[in-house]
């Protein structure tokens, strides 16, 4: 407890006692007694000296929506005497009551805080909260809120919206794919980088120099990855058709493995299974800088005719793209992250760009199938081509000439496309 | 069956993806956090295929005499140190004032950085490729770039001083980048997720396996 003090406290003195106010708070001592109508931090303090606050009100508890049953959401309030200028409340202490039981401090809260997310409860007990109002030498408690037990529910109807359009692409994406598989041409524009994977695997056979492939320095639980490496397999087809050496330097050891399966499985298919060796594929470094210098010194020293760099690329894409450059292969780079395609489209030969990165491999397969489903995509783009549309004319006419009805449109819009 | 089983997986492992996402109730709302530990705890074991792949194929370079066979020394040497002096360490490797430490703090970060370095010579050749005005696209681009950078420093604020604040290069480099480039970027990145799904749907339906070995 802090002992009586006099008004007038050197500066230091001063800052020092809300601290301290606040590591006592946490003492069961304090924490008993958090329903007594007015708390006084020294008994000793005469009434005239204490600063009193107001209490927060308007306490409400409510349950969490779309939760496992594990999340109670805390509004208030704030005291008066906190939404003044000047005011003299330093804080405020949230306590929780779990089955009725001894109240437990959860959370020490700033001045001006009017809510709180109390997370990892069970659906199978009550809760009760209370918040303590804190100025320097004493405390006022608000009222208990009413019991109330979590709730847990099955589906999140926060993301309907989202799972409309999920639906919607992913339904249009299955009917393309079976529109192509009843056997209707679609058609697909050509996708330059992808038209010359042929010529640039002829050129290193033609040299009798490698091809390096690339897949980005992610693991394969990027999808980026995931779509480098099925391009890796149409590549390594034709790569084995050619009788050409390929080298594929990975930074991660699971990359690694799936390469080396996809490679080894192409030359399988391609009837040439003797030729594959585990040395066309090997393991550098998890490190960034590093797995770019082990690539940079590789591809100075093997001088491969054809450089592919598909996957996800950070900082290292111009350093490996402008090495390429330097040693004269033809390089054929994608990737989906926005920031790099600039650097690959600066340095290299020809560029996937961002989603051609995921179309490759249908494209290069040729499959109905596969190609369907790039036409399924094209619904999304429409969609998205006609709600930009939509929204611009909206916001524009809404705001020029004041339409509540445009803005109210504009809104609708926003909440349907906004991610929570 | 080698590769029905891995189509399964995908698939199943796919659909509990998707529905995890809109399902908040046990046991979804924890599969996304096992699913990334069980590939934490698989990636974990899989590092040392990758450290005994790179010292097998450095030690078969060494011992057959193969081009260049100096830098897996390097490599053998290199990878050898870390090993073992951040084993003689004990648990406690990392910790400040540690032989590993020193290491690190004085080896391998300067090298690192030595890497990332030779980049800003590598912006000035690829922009000198990318900014010559060939045409009418390429000079396009040279002008925006070269109005962005003016207005990103205070010297294109000097140069336009006496014009009205809303046209000095910085307001010019300012709305290059918030409209015509941001748009621009939105287009690629909505691209880019319909791009995703499409992949998405391939994988989990099994119609896209050339990650597999071939596609048909």
């Amino acid at each position: 407890m802090l002992a009586r003090l006099p008004k007038n406290l050197p500066g230091g003195v001063s800052l020092i006692l809300p601290f301290l106010f606040i590591c006592f708070s946490f003492s069961p001592v304090l924490s008993q007694g958090i329903e007594a109508e007015v708390d006084t931090l020294d008994p000793a303090v005469p009434d005239s000296e204490l600063v009193v606050a107001a209490p927060v009100t308007s306490l409400i508890a409510s349950d969490y929506k779309y939760d496992n049953g594990e999340v109670i959401e805390l509004s208030w309030v704030p005291s008066i005497d906190d939404q003044l200028v000047g005011g003299n409340v330093i804080g405020y202490s949230l306590y929780r009551s779990e089955n009725d039981g001894e109240p437990t401090l959860i959370a020490e809260l700033l001045p001006g805080v009017n809510n709180y997310t109390d997370e990892g409860l069970s659906r199978l007990s009550t809760y009760r909260y209370t918040i303590l109002t804190l100025t320097v030498n004493h405390e006022t408690p608000s009222t208990m809120t009413a019991p109330i037990t979590p709730e847990r529910e099955w589906i999140n109807f926060d993301k309907k919206y989202l799972f409309l359009i999920a639906l919607i692409i992913g339904g249009s994406v299955m009917f393309f794919i079976e529109t192509a598989r009843r056997g209707k041409k679609l058609f697909v524009r050509k996708i330059a980088g992808l038209e010359a994977v042929d010529d640039a695997v002829g050129r290193a056979t033609e040299m009798g120099r490698p091809i390096l492939f690339i897949p980005g320095i992610l693991d394969m639980d990027d999808v980026q990855t995931l779509a480098g490496l099925t391009i890796l397999g149409r590549i390594s087809r034709i790569i084995a058709d050619y009788d050409t050496k390929i080298f594929m330097p990975v930074s991660r050891s699971l990359v690694m493995t799936a390469g080396r399966e996809t490679i080894k499985a192409a030359y399988q298919a391609a009837g040439r299974p003797e030729k594959y060796s585990d040395d066309m594929v090997s393991y550098v470094t998890d490190e960034q800088f590093g797995y770019v210098a082990a690539v940079d010194g590789i591809m100075v020293r093997e001088k491969p005719a054809t450089v592919f760099l598909l996957g996800a690329f950070f900082a290292e894409s111009l350093i490996l793209a402008e090495t390429g450059n330097y040693i004269g292969a033809i390089q054929i780079a994608g990737t989906a992250r926005p920031a790099q395609l600039p650097f690959f489209i600066a340095a290299c030969d020809f560029t996937l760009i961002g989603e051609e990165l995921f179309a490759a491999s249908a494209y290069l397969s040729d499959e109905p199938k596969a190609l369907g489903s790039l036409k399924g995509q094209d619904v999304g783009k429409a969609l998205a081509m006609v709600i930009i549309v939509v929204g611009v004319l909206a916001i524009t006419i809404g705001q020029a000439w004041h339409v509540d009805f445009m803005m109210s449109l504009v809104d609708t819009l926003t909440n349907i496309f906004s991610t929570k | 069956m080698r590769r029905e089983i891995p189509l399964l997986i995908t698939g199943i492992v796919g659909i509990v993806f998707v529905l995890q996402y809109f399902i908040p109730h046990f046991p979804f709302n924890r599969m996304n956090a096992w699913f990334s530990d069980w590939f934490s705890i698989v990636a974990a074991f899989a590092i040392w295929l990758g450290a005994l792949n790179l010292m097998k194929i450095s030690f078969q370079k060494v011992f057959r005499r193969k081009s260049d066979w100096g830098y897996a020394v390097v490599i053998i040497m290199s990878f050898l140190l870390m090993a073992v002096v951040g084993f003689a360490e004990g648990k406690g490797f990392r910790d400040q004032g540690t032989a590993f430490d020193w290491l690190f703090q004085f080896v391998y970060t300067p090298l690192s950085a030595t890497m990332f370095a030779i980049l800003a010579f590598f912006v000035a050749s690829a922009s000198y490729r990318a900014f010559r005005a060939r045409n009418f696209e390429a000079t396009l681009l040279l002008l925006a770039a070269f109005l962005v950078m003016l207005g990103r420093v205070p010297t294109g604020d000097v140069l336009t001083g006496f014009m009205p604040e809303g046209m000095r290069l910085s307001a010019v480099a300012s709305w290059i980048m918030n409209f015509p480039q941001t748009a621009g970027q939105r287009a690629i990145m909505i691209g880019i997720a319909l791009g995703l799904v499409s992949t998405s749907l391939r994988i989990i339906l099994g119609i896209e396996r050339s990650h597999l070995g071939g596609g048909d």
